[in-house]
């Protein structure tokens, strides 16, 4: 299916099918990720259960340094 | 001890995490300078590089509170959103609103700030807003329920020093909240003058993490804020227009 990933089209594998299994997919899954899908923040407990679907658009963001 | 909201620490050095050289020296200068709180801010991953080293597995994060900023947000909703994306990870529920409102000198927005604080305090964050030093808005910042007010001693990353200590001095009087003293401090000078003027704490990032020797002036900047707060404590003495001698001037042996 094609998802809109941190701003670019990605025609990604139809049983990437919820945020867990995406990060996990990407090998994110150790890493500190939080997910906006489709302008809704999830939390963490919500990656298992939210579905992905055609035309989706994901952000992917994580810490990194600043002041 | 520094309160800020339900949260107590025992440094007063709030330490960025911008712009190290390196992970080694970053790791370091964050253990000598022996900070409770670093700050972060919130990016896009690269999702294709997943073995890209996670600078919060680096720092051992576990041992200090995060302070996410909203750097990059241009109003109040962006900055809101920032604030909303790190609360997600689960990690933190402190904020430092950071709306910048010139692009040139990175000033923050003021009414873009003050919008910003009303709205992440209505969601519950512990709110920290960097400001001007302007006086009538750190009182504004307060009065809505700012949890600490974080006025600049000169533009971001400028290392200017503190510019107007006459404003600090009236926010930091009049303020019932901690005011931490954010942006601009370029030397232990700067951030021990702004714990004498009774600052509550300091958040320096620039200072450390581009000085010749990061590691050295981390500890340098540990040991300026301890000393501004002693200073600050022990009460200086009055400024006098002429001299007053220290040795007695009575018994004195003359031949």
């Amino acid at each position: 299916m094609n998802v809109k990933l941190n701003g670019e089209w990605h025609e990604i594998p139809d049983h990437l099918d919820d945020v867990r299994t995406l990060l996990s997919h990407f090998q994110l899954d150790s890493r500190v990720v939080m997910v906006e899908l489709n302008d809704t923040i999830l939390e963490k407990s919500e990656h298992g259960n939210s579905q992905l679907h055609e035309g989706d658009q994901i952000e992917l963001v994580q810490f990194v340094g600043g002041g | 001890m520094l309160k800020i909201g339900n949260f107590t620490f025992n440094s007063r050095l709030l330490l960025g995490t911008g712009k190290y050289p390196d992970f080694e020296t970053q790791k370091k200068a964050v253990d000598v300078s022996e900070t409770d709180i670093l700050t972060f801010t919130v990016r896009r991953m690269n999702i294709f590089e997943p073995q890209q080293p996670d600078l919060l597995q680096q720092l051992d994060v576990g041992r200090y509170t995060l302070l996410p900023n909203t750097a990059g947000a241009e109003n109040a909703e962006e900055a809101v959103r920032h604030a909303k994306l790190a609360k997600a990870s689960g990690l933190c529920d402190m904020i430092k609103v950071e709306v910048i409102g010139c692009k040139k000198t990175l000033l923050p927005d003021p009414v873009e700030t003050l919008k910003a604080t009303e709205m992440l305090l209505e969601e519950g964050f512990t709110v920290l807003p960097y400001t001007s030093d302007d006086v009538v808005l750190a009182k504004r910042l307060e009065e809505m329920g700012a949890h600490a007010i974080m006025p600049g001693a000169s533009p971001i990353g400028s290392g200017q020093g503190i510019l107007n200590p006459h404003q600090l001095d009236l926010i930091i009087e009049q303020a019932e909240v901690p005011v931490i003293v954010d942006a601009g401090i370029g030397s232990p000078a700067d951030a021990a003058a702004a714990m004498e003027l009774g600052a509550d704490g300091v958040l320096l990032n620039t200072a450390v993490s581009a000085a010749d020797d990061p590691v050295k002036m981390a500890e340098a900047m540990k040991l300026a804020i301890q000393a501004g707060r002693l200073g600050f404590e022990a009460g200086r003495i009055p400024k006098k227009r002429y001299a007053a001698a220290s040795s007695p001037m009575e018994g004195m042996s003359r031949t």
